[in-house]
């Protein structure tokens, strides 16, 4: 095709911010030490809280079921170590800093071993009891939304899905771990997609991979044969290429409509990681326990991919890693959409993909000094979603959110931060979005 | 748990910035604009430095003053009057007084600017206020042109240059006949193709050998000096390729239909300031739209006014009142060119 000779697969607009995977995308998965206390909060996920099995003193193995699903847009939790729960209690989480959390005193002595197993045969399982095993085994978004995975397996019936797309972009600067987990897991991604195929009822899959990882892409076409309705595609090294829309464009040539999901032009889209996990853990009917975090920045004195359980907290995470004198920074996720955090106790949850830790920054951006819009467009020439940004931070200043969702499609800003990444006057538009989305939200709310 | 402690900062994301900050940009464009300003006293000498210095640091000053009147912390450092000052200076007559020319730049800094609020919420480039101000207050002087190139141009200043400040410009009739060999008819090229139909010379537009203001006269300069903007990304192309589009569209059928009294395309776009309006006034960021499809619009209408004014209005140059006609819709075209959301259907 000529497009594939002349231009590589892409979306319009978006930035390229400097990678810094070379930190990182050399070294193999490493395994975490248990923490002595892990916590994790019955709401790690996007939708209701799981309820929880156990109760304070009660002891736990590795595996066993600790919280249970309330309803079908929820999932339920493993224990990610033996040991005894201490306590359900308020705790500080990424999301908030009161977050009802389970605590749970990890036996030091134990070896760990994950005794809980329920076996199945996949290939005889129908597509309800595949999606039933996917809900069972706790599984969300790895790749940072957290979204319960069958329900995205499970889309509108009148939806048409025919193609799967296994997002391989990784296209935040410093994250390794899907990066790695491709290279090193290969057959589990395989089969993980063979298995929401088999889900979904789905013919097509096609794994997009952006062309900075030219070496996964070779490493899983080696284990697709010749004729397999599995493609490996690569598309151009560009933030956001990871955002679902953005992908299918890419990959596809469909255009999702504003305020729809993919299902809407017949598309599934799931995160590498979270298919290799589904492709590791059903056959043994394990749950997520643990994820590939990316530990990376220039405050942190030993990068790497590594295992770790759930509920360890980062400070845990970042003793380990080890810490420069400069660190300033703590960002959980990658450095365009993750959050910076204060409190260090915060653990690790299933979403969590990397942890970045940034030292001193520009001395204007650290004063938060901004100065007016001068109208450049660089925001507009970066928006993938084709929003006006500088139209829209001036609404903000005025405080015209109403104005902001009905004329200015704020509600179609996925919050990628690439608007301020380009900003030369240092204006915060992704925070000024926030809160305009935050405001309008609790208007609605109110009527 | 630990004493592992760290100073956490706790900022929103992104939490990387790409480098470039409005006063680079402002930089840039000043760089851009340094060999023209050299051009422009190379070609006619020590009056033209005045002119640019004077412009330059009235524009600061009146900067500065009005920071202070208003209570803002000063902004001469955002670089952005430093251009101002300079683009006025190129835009008046060599020999324009000095006096005038600080007028200018106090109107242009003053009215054009600070009373809008500064940087960001001028609603029209200052330089062409300041201009357009004196365009009016001053009409003699600033349609008085003497020739590039003059012999004595190092070593004396033209004498208007220094006329007091308050009395009518001293004229240089008498002094440019003294160090020119041909005669000079005191016409730019755009003055003698309207009233005499004399076309000039290619290579003379191309490389300045002919009168003007300051800074307009050398195609080449100017527009390599808009290269390199384009190159790092801190001037939009579509605006000069619009405006010179813009001109060439008007122009081209009159000039088929009547070669001998209307301007061919080409020089349509090298005479008069057309190149240094097109590459450096009209793409001014904060007085241009912002959505890709309303620059076009804007840079045609520029382009066009241009022309429509040079053929047919009273006066020989369209290109200030063009741009600052430009800058005033340019909200409104932005308002009405707003970008189509990605995945949205065209509306019926």
């Amino acid at each position: 095709m000529l497009s594939t000779l002349f231009a590589r697969r892409s979306f319009k607009h978006g930035v390229h911010p400097l990678e810094f995977k070379e930190l990182t995308n050399k070294l193999p998965i490493r395994r975490l030490p248990f923490a002595p206390t892990l916590v994790m909060p019955l709401s790690q996920h996007a939708g209701k809280p799981s309820i929880p099995l156990v109760k304070p003193g009660q002891e736990v193995v590795r595996g066993e079921p600790i919280a249970g699903a309330d309803g079908f847009v929820s999932v339920p939790q493993h224990a990610p170590a033996t040991g005894r729960i201490e306590s359900i209690r308020l705790m500080p989480t990424a999301r908030g800093p009161k977050t009802a959390c389970m605590i749970l005193h990890v036996y030091q002595g134990s070896t760990q071993q994950e005794l809980y197993e329920y076996a199945h045969d996949v290939d005889a399982m129908s597509a309800d009891e595949i999606i039933q095993a996917v809900q069972d085994a706790g599984m969300v978004g790895l790749g940072g939304a957290a979204f319960p995975t069958h329900v995205k397996m499970k889309p509108p019936p009148e939806h048409h899905v025919d193609t799967l797309v296994a997002n391989g972009c990784e296209c935040e600067p410093y994250l390794t771990c899907d990066h790695r987990i491709m290279l090193e897991q290969p057959e589990n991604l395989i089969s993980g997609i063979r298995m929401v195929q088999r889900a979904l009822g789905v013919e097509r899959a096609v794994i997009g991979i952006e062309d900075n990882k030219m070496d996964a892409v070779d490493v899983i076409a080696g284990h697709l044969d010749d004729n397999a309705a599995i493609k490996v595609e690569a598309v151009e090294t560009k933030y956001p290429q990871g955002a679902e829309k953005m992908l299918i464009h890419s990959l596809l040539g469909r255009k999702v409509p504003p305020g729809q999901f993919p299902s809407a032009v017949g598309v599934s889209v799931f995160n590498v990681g979270t298919l290799a996990q589904i492709g590791e853990l059903l056959p043994h009917g394990r749950g997520v326990i643990e994820r590939v975090v990316t530990v990376s920045g220039p405050g942190v004195e030993r990068p790497g991919n590594y295992l770790v359980p759930v509920g360890t907290p980062v400070r845990f995470l970042l003793e380990y890693a080890g810490v420069t004198a400069d660190a300033h920074e703590v960002i959980l996720g990658g450095p365009m959409m993750g959050m910076s955090v204060s409190a260090l106790d915060v653990p690790v949850t299933k979403a969590m993909s990397g942890m970045v830790v940034l030292e001193q920054h520009d001395p204007d951006i650290e004063r938060g000094l901004t100065r007016p819009c001068i109208r450049c467009g660089y925001c507009v020439e970066a928006c993938p979603m084709q929003l006006n940004p500088s139209m829209l931070g001036m609404l903000a200043t005025s405080s015209d959110y109403e104005t902001m969702a009905s004329e200015y499609h704020l509600n179609d800003c996925f919050e990628c931060g690439s608007c301020s990444y380009v900003c030369p006057s240092n204006i915060p538009l992704v925070q000024y979005f926030r809160i305009a989305k935050s405001v309008n939200r609790e208007r609605e709310q109110r009527q | 748990m630990s004493d592992l402690n760290i100073a956490t900062d706790l900022r929103s994301s992104p939490h990387l910035k790409q480098a470039v900050t409005v006063p680079q940009i402002m930089r840039n464009v000043v760089y851009a604009l340094i060999p023209v300003c050299a051009f422009a006293v190379y070609a006619f000498g020590i009056s033209v430095l005045l002119l640019l210095i004077t412009t330059t640091l009235t524009c600061m000053l009146t900067e500065s003053l009005f920071c202070r009147l208003s209570g803002k912390a000063n902004s001469i450092n955002d670089w952005s009057i430093v251009i101002t000052g300079l683009l006025l200076a190129l835009t008046l007559p060599p020999g324009f007084p000095l006096w005038m020319a600080a007028v200018a730049a106090f109107v242009a800094v003053g009215l054009g600017k600070a009373l809008f609020g500064g940087l960001g919420y001028n609603v029209m480039n200052p330089a062409l206020v300041g201009r357009a101000f004196v365009q009016a207050a001053f009409p003699a002087a600033i349609t008085t042109w003497s020739p590039p190139f003059l012999s004595g141009r190092f070593s004396e200043v033209i004498p208007s240059t220094l006329t007091l400040p308050f009395t009518k410009p001293v004229p240089i009739g008498q002094w440019i006949e003294q160090h020119t060999v041909d005669a000079f008819s005191g016409a730019t090229p755009l003055a003698l193709q309207k009233f005499e139909q004399i076309t000039s010379s290619l290579p003379d537009l191309l490389t300045g050998a002919v009168a003007g203001s300051a800074g307009e006269t050398s195609a080449i300069i100017i527009l390599l000096g808009g290269i390199y903007l384009v190159a790092r990304k801190m001037m939009d192309w579509r605006i000069p390729v619009g405006i010179f589009l813009g001109a060439v569209i008007v122009s081209l059928p009159f000039w088929l239909l009547d070669a001998g009294r209307y301007p061919d395309p080409l020089f349509v776009l090298l005479s008069g300031g057309l190149m240094l309006g097109a590459v450096f006034m009209a793409s001014d960021m904060v007085a241009s739209p912002v959505t890709p499809l309303g620059v076009w619009i804007y840079a045609l209408f520029i382009g066009m006014l241009t022309v429509v004014i040079r053929l047919f209005g009273g006066l020989t140059e369209g290109v200030m009142y063009a741009i600052l006609l430009g800058n005033a819709i340019s909200p409104l075209i932005s308002l009405v060119t707003q970008p189509r959301v990605f995945g949205s259907r065209r509306k019926s």
